[in-house]
Parts: C-alpha cells; structure tokens; sequence
C-alpha cells in the first residue's frame, strides 16, 4: 500500500498522544496544577496534530465531519467519534486537575475511550480481507502496545514503558514474521482471482493500459521495499532496544527524553513498512505484488 | 445508511464471456465516453497528452495467458469492473454513507455529494474497480449505467450499459440475476459461470463464463505431415562415421 506520510504522520502522533492520555487518566496520583496542565497540553498537541495530519490525505476535506455519519458499520467513523469523546472527556478530568480535583472515574473512563479510538484506528487497517498482512488480530495489538509503551514514555513510567517496549519488540518482530507468510495463507491467487486456475497456470500476459493508475499507486508500492529487512532492523532498534537501554540510565530526564525520541522516530519507520510492505489482492491482477 | 440490504429486490448485474471476449477494448472507450457527460463528476484524465498520461477508468481489460500442463498456452481477455457484490467490502467501510446498495436493483453505487474522498472503499475491494478521481477528489466506480438502464428518453434497445451496448463480439450480458429464467442465469447455469475471488466472501453478483477448451495439439496438424517425417532413422555416411566416433569417444 502506498505509505502516505499523511497516515503514518497520524497513526504514529495520535498514537503517542492517546497513549498518554491514557496514562494521565489511570494515574492514582495524578498531577495536579501546572504540571497537569503540561503533560495534558502534549498529549492534546499530539493527537491533534496527528487528527490534523489525517485530513490531508482526503480528496475533500471541506466534507470531513460528514464521517461521523455511519459509526454503525464504519470503523473509520467509529475512530472519528471515539477521539471526539476522549479529548473531551480527558479535557474535563484535565480541567479538574489543573484547579487540585481529581474525578478518577472521569479520568479512567477518558483512558478507556484512549484505548478505543487507538483500537478503532488499527481496526481500519485489521478488518480489510483485502490486505492479507494487516487482517489479523495483531495489528490492533501492536497498535495498542506500542500507543502504551509511547505514553509510557512520555510519562515518564520508566519500569512500565521498559516492560512494553520489551513486549512490543517480541511483538513487532512476530508481526513481521507471520506477515510474510499471510498473503500466501489467505489462498487469493491469480487462479482465484481469474477463475483460470482449473485449466492451467494463469499469468499476467500484459496489462490493460501503458500508464499507471490509481490502484497501482495506491494498492502496488514497490519502491524501497528492498531496503525492507535493514528497515526493520533500524525500527525495531530505534523503536525498543535502544529507548530500553536509555531508560536504565541514570539521568531520567535527559535519557529519556532522548528514549522518547528514539522511540517516535522508530515508529515512524516502523509504520512507514506497516504501509510498504502490505500487499492489495488487486495487485495480482496486475502481476505485481 | 451504509449498512448493506438483507436482500435485494432484483439483482442487475452482467455476465462476461471469456470465451469470446477478442480483447478490443470497445467497452473501455464505450464506458469513459459515457460516463464522462452523465452521471457524477466526469471521469478525468491526468496528463493525458504528456509523457506519462493516466485517469480515471470503470473498466479495464486485462490478459492472461494459461499454460496447461501439456499444451499450448491459452490467451484469456478478462474485462474487470464492479461486481456488484451482496457482501460489499466498499459499502459497509465507509464512513459518510456516501457509499451504499440499492435494495430496488442492488446495484452499488456513490453518492459523490457526501464523498470525502478517504478511500478506503478502494482499499476494502479485492477487485480494483474503485477509482479516486484525482480532479473532482470523490470516488468513482461502475454504476452499471443506471442513467441508461431506465432511460425512457433513450431507445429500448439502448436501455442496457454502455459496455454491453457497445461489445462487437457480444461478450457481455446485462440482466437479473436474482430470475433464475432471465438469460443471464441460463448463460450462467448452461457455462458454469464462476465468481471470482470466492474466498474473499463477496458474493459478486457479476458472473464470468471460463473460456471453453479448444486449442491444442492434434494427432495430426496437417494432411501432408507424414510426408515430412524424417525417413531415416539411423545417420548414414558421413554424419553416420561422426555419430558413431563420437559414440565411442
């Protein structure tokens, strides 16, 4: 699929941002005052930028609130409500705690609603039969482990955002396993897809048109994806290893600034594969992959 | 709404012969050139007159080669658009309800006013027959013609798509195929039409007909063949001496 930085802009920030709102919001001693307000100002600054981000891959942007019409069948739609409700619901836990009250069952019910709008986001990705690699169970988990261990970090739970990254990785390096082996287990091939199977090996003899065309574009992204395994390994370095050797440096502070950076910039190229190396059925059709 | 229909009152759909499908395109031009004056936002062309010209198309007609384990291959024309599936991919993703099935007819369709262009229906379809419009930024897809198809000002005859109107080689068929006596089912009953990608649980309405078997290689390509046979078995004279030293080297 064609890795837009739009998308991997969206999914890695507002994956950073709700995971810490998460966070805030089960904190048993939450911050309170200035401090309250710091922390809840990045975790909007994130989200929102990552919102942001989402709407420059629309072909009209002037309809985007007609998509939160149909939260009944649509996981995008869903997503779009879900985040509506958990910056608004954490902003009101926010607004207690800049002024010294906490309404904990606010603040858990905003972590929940965090936790649901990152599920919605992978389940857009996870429920496309047409995609192979993303249509598995994994892809919300690592969606929600990695939005954990980021506001892990950029809360500065140095034990928890250790334990996560520590599963994250295990996680990631599975998902990249187990992704290469999905496309050739969901049984779509040429034969299915033409129907010629019986008679023989169906191959693509040449394409409908000389050009290209916005499903090869959009669903057939070639480039670069023999950079793939150096890719993976610099993610999941930049991702895990080396924010959980930073963290158990002395220093927490800077170290972990510098692991939260590490970390955002792993992401980024992790997610950047999520998108280049999934293959669309349709591009049988066409003979490529 | 874009939750799909139970059921559908009719389901309009086409069939497509690949037997006799010559590979001529007609249907390709035949639909750009309709649905560029009708129905939604024209179908647009990116640098059409440039060194890398591309747009916007409904219908796209590939070829394949099959190669049978003993044989010569065989060259299949296979036109693709939308299937009109029951278990749409497309409709149920989307997030405006631009998207949706019509319950009078099943046939699937955009409504390009509500369409924020995300394309994610593009994305949910196995088949490709979704295109984002880069001029107008709204999805098109095949509307099987429904600005023709109850056309009263057109002439009955013309009442069908304009891919099947147009088909020289009359590879395509319009009809209901939710009538088990319409002559799209019997075509499809008498050919064993198939669905293609089964496995991905759509339930195309669209049917193709496999491609008859025909070509291959017979006892005997020519009368004056077994004149032609090679007479000699063995190497005689020179080419004999070199057959039989090299033999023993």
């Amino acid at each position: 699929m064609h890795p837009a930085p739009s998308i991997i802009l969206f999914t890695t920030l507002s994956g950073l941002g709700f995971g810490l709102l998460v966070w805030l919001g089960v904190d048993p001693t939450p911050p309170t005052g200035w401090v309250a307000f710091a922390f809840y100002a990045i975790a909007y600054a994130l989200a929102l930028a990552g919102l942001a981000a989402s709407s420059f891959h629309l072909g009209r942007r002037d309809r985007a609130l007609k998509a939160f019409r149909q939260w009944r069948t649509s996981w995008l739609s869903r997503e779009a409500w879900l985040a509506v409700l958990a910056l608004g619901v954490s902003g009101l836990y926010a607004l207690g705690l800049l002024f010294g009250l906490a309404l904990q069952p606010l603040g858990w019910l905003g972590a929940a609603l965090s936790l649901a709008t990152v599920g919605a986001t992978a389940m857009i990705y996870a429920q496309l039969r047409t995609v192979p690699r993303w249509h598995h169970w994994s892809t919300p988990a690592l969606f929600l482990a990695l939005s954990l261990s980021g506001g892990a970090l950029l809360s500065g739970r140095v034990l928890i955002a250790s334990v996560l990254l520590l599963l994250s990785a295990a996680l990631q390096f599975w998902v990249w396993y187990d992704g290469d082996r999905r496309f050739a287990r969901s049984g779509t091939t040429l034969a299915s897809a033409t129907g010629l199977g019986e008679r023989g090996t169906p191959r693509a003899l040449f394409p409908p048109h000389t050009g290209s065309n916005y499903l090869l574009d959009e669903m057939v992204y070639v480039v670069a994806r023999r950079h793939a395994l150096k890719l993976r390994a610099i993610a999941l370095v930049l991702m895990t290893l080396l924010p959980l050797l930073l963290l158990q440096l002395p220093l927490p502070h800077f170290f972990g600034f510098l692991a939260l950076l590490s970390h955002a910039a792993g992401v980024l190229t992790a997610r950047w594969l999520f998108f280049a190396e999934a293959e669309h059925v349709v591009g049988l059709y066409y003979g490529k992959r | 709404m874009t939750a799909l229909p139970d059921r559908t009152e009719r389901r309009l759909g086409l069939v497509i012969d690949l037997d006799t499908c010559v590979g001529c395109h007609a249907c390709v031009v035949a639909c750009k050139g309709w649905n560029d004056q009708g129905y939604g936002a024209p179908l647009s062309d990116q640098d059409p007159q440039g060194g890398a010209p591309q747009g916007t198309f409904l219908n796209r007609v590939h070829s394949y080669e099959v190669v049978p384990e003993r044989g010569p291959a065989q060259h299949v024309h296979f036109p693709k658009s939308c299937l009109h599936c029951e278990d749409a991919p497309c409709v149920t993703v989307c997030p405006t309800g631009a998207s949706y099935k019509r319950v009078e007819d099943g046939i699937v369709l955009v409504e390009e006013d509500a369409c924020i262009g995300c394309g994610l229906c593009a994305w949910a379809c196995p088949y490709g027959a979704r295109e984002l419009d880069l001029a107008a930024g709204v999805m098109k897809k095949c509307t099987l013609c429904v600005d023709r198809i109850y056309n009263e000002a057109l002439p009955e005859e013309d009442r069908v798509p304009a891919c099947v109107r147009t088909c020289p080689a009359e590879a395509r068929h319009f009809g209901d195929l939710s009538d088990p006596e319409s002559e799209v089912s019997q075509l499809v009953a008498a050919r064993g039409g198939i669905d293609l990608m089964p496995e991905q649980g759509t339930r195309p309405v669209n049917k193709y007909l496999p491609p008859r078997a025909r070509d291959g290689w017979g006892e005997e390509t020519d009368v004056l063949a077994p004149f032609l046979a090679p007479v000699a078995e063995e190497p005689q004279g020179f080419l004999g001496w070199l057959d039989r030293t090299l033999g023993r080297l």
